[in-house]
Parts: structure tokens; C-alpha cells; sequence
């Protein structure tokens, strides 16, 4: 199975916990999880954001888990970098 | 667990809440008991085992009034916001932090509620409980109660100085005012009703 390292996910997500707080716990999922996010719209109690993560090897499920967790929900993968996994050398 | 009870009452304003139920319903339990201690002050004729019977029952039934009276609340508010939140999410939220904060914080709000006036008038008590043990010879327990309800007044108001940034002596002493208007409002009914 391929290995994810990037992806762009368009996400609505409460006010609570701030969007320092919801990057933050995002990039502590994993080692070296790098996390941008850029707000694109503040409603009344919702922003809408665009969350770039990328790291070694990505684990999209626990990615949207835990946003669920916080009270966000995915509407959509703008954008995905994949990898083949290395083949393991034949001796 | 605290780290994740810490993040729920930050993610629900929980504190700001507890903060305020704290601040309410302590300044109740002070009043209450400056209220039945200057009762039984001017009277002049109950004695101390009636007194601490009569401040322990108004005491049961602050702690009691506090912890059911914040729970129905606060679990009825903290449902309404949740659904409110859940209405501009377009989802469900039952899996999610705030769903669990809503289902937890009421009893936290709820504790803070009823404790506060719980301890501060077992605090004014103490003299009392002092005096049934024989422990404070010499001074007057009821007056040393009195003084304690005084002070917990002028320590809640400091207390609101400085959670609002006004001067903590001013908020201090608007605070003491209002418990010498009650007690002055007891003398006067007193004096009213002739009561000996």
C-alpha cells in the first residue's frame, strides 16, 4: 500500500478548541507531522479551514479521527502526495 | 485525566462558568449564615448547640440547592449549545470532545455550585464547632463567626476585583457594604417586630 506524506483537506471545524490548539494536536499525531493551516472563512461559531499536513509517512485515518474527536468534520481531499513503500531488497 | 479534563474545561468555558457559580452561591452561603448568626445574635437566647443545628440544616440546604439547581441548568444550557453547534456543523457531534464536555461539565459546575457555599459557611461555623469542643475559651463564638462571615464578604469581593481588573479594595468593600446593609436590615427588623 502506498505511503501518504501530504495532503489538503478542506475542513469545517467549531470555534473550540482555537485553530492553534486544532493544528497543534494534529501535529502531535505523529513524528515530524508538519501542520499549515489557513483560515478561509469565520462564521458564527464555525471556521472554515484549509489544513495542509505533511510528513515521512502519514496516517490519514487517525488525521480525521481525531479532527472528528474536536468537533471538525472533512468536506473534502483537495490534494494528496502518495509513495510507493520501498521494495525490500532480494537477496 | 486531568490533562484531558483540563482540555474539556478549556474547550467549554467551563471555568469561566464554575468561576461565576462560585462567586454566586458563595456570596449566598456567606449572607445566609450572616443572616441566621445575626438572627441569633440579637435574640440573644438560643444556645450554641441550637445555633450550629439550625446553620448546619441552612448549610445542607445550600449544598443540596446548589449542586441540583446548577446540574439541571447547566446540563439543559450545555445540551442547547451542542445542538445549536451541531446545527452549523450539519452534523453530529455525539463522537466529539464537545459532546463529551457537555455530558461531563454539569456535574464539575454542579460540584463548584453546591461546595462553595458548603465550605465558606463550615468556615464561619468554626468558631462554633470550636467553642462545642471547649476549644475556644475566652472569646465570644458567635461574634468570632460574625467576623469570619465579614471577612469571607470583603475576600469573595477581592476576589471579583481582581477576575474583573477593577481596585480589589473597592470591590472588597462594595462587597462588606452589602452584608452590613443585611445586617443592619436585621437589626432593623428586629427592632421592628419587638422581637426579644
Amino acid at each position: 500500500m502506498a505511503i501518504v506524506t501530504h495532503v489538503v483537506l478542506d475542513v469545517l471545524k467549531p470555534h473550540q478548541p482555537n485553530v492553534l490548539d486544532f493544528a497543534s494536536q494534529l501535529a502531535d499525531l505523529g513524528e515530524n507531522y508538519n501542520v499549515n493551516l489557513v483560515v478561509q472563512e469565520v462564521d458564527d461559531k464555525t471556521h472554515s479551514v484549509i489544513l495542509k499536513i505533511s510528513a515521512d509517512c502519514l496516517d490519514f485515518d487517525a488525521i480525521t479521527q481525531h479532527i472528528e474527536a474536536m468537533g471538525g468534520s472533512v468536506h473534502s481531499i483537495d490534494e494528496v502526495d502518495v509513495k510507493s513503500k520501498p521494495r525490500e531488497s532480494v537477496e | 485525566m486531568f490533562a484531558r479534563l483540563r482540555y474539556l474545561i478549556a474547550l467549554s468555558h467551563a471555568h469561566n462558568i464554575a468561576r461565576r457559580y462560585f462567586v454566586t452561591n458563595g456570596f449566598d452561603g456567606v449572607l445566609t449564615m450572616l443572616g441566621l448568626l445575626m438572627g441569633f445574635r440579637v435574640s440573644g437566647t438560643a444556645s450554641l448547640e441550637l445555633i450550629i443545628g439550625a446553620c448546619l440544616g441552612g448549610v445542607v440546604a445550600l449544598f443540596m440547592s446548589g449542586l441540583t439547581s446548577a446540574y439541571i441548568s447547566e446540563s439543559a444550557e450545555k445540551e442547547n449549545e451542542l445542538r445549536k453547534l451541531e446545527k452549523s456543523m450539519l452534523t453530529s457531534l455525539d463522537d466529539s470532545a464537545h459532546a463529551e464536555a457537555a455530558r461531563l461539565m454539569p456535574y464539575l459546575i454542579a460540584l463548584v455550585n453546591g461546595l462553595s457555599p458548603l465550605l465558606l459557611a463550615l468556615l464561619i461555623l468554626m468558631p462554633l464547632f470550636l467553642a462545642q469542643q471547649q476549644l475556644l475559651v475566652g472569646l465570644p463564638p458567635l461574634d468570632m463567626a460574625l467576623a469570619i462571615a465579614l471577612l469571607l464578604t470583603f475576600l469573595l469581593g477581592v476576589f471579583l476585583g481582581r477576575v474583573s481588573g477593577r481596585f480589589w479594595l473597592w470591590t472588597g468593600l462594595s462587597a462588606l457594604m452589602i452584608a452590613a446593609v443585611t445586617s443592619l436590615l436585621i437589626l432593623f427588623l428586629h427592632q421592628l417586630m419587638g422581637v426579644k
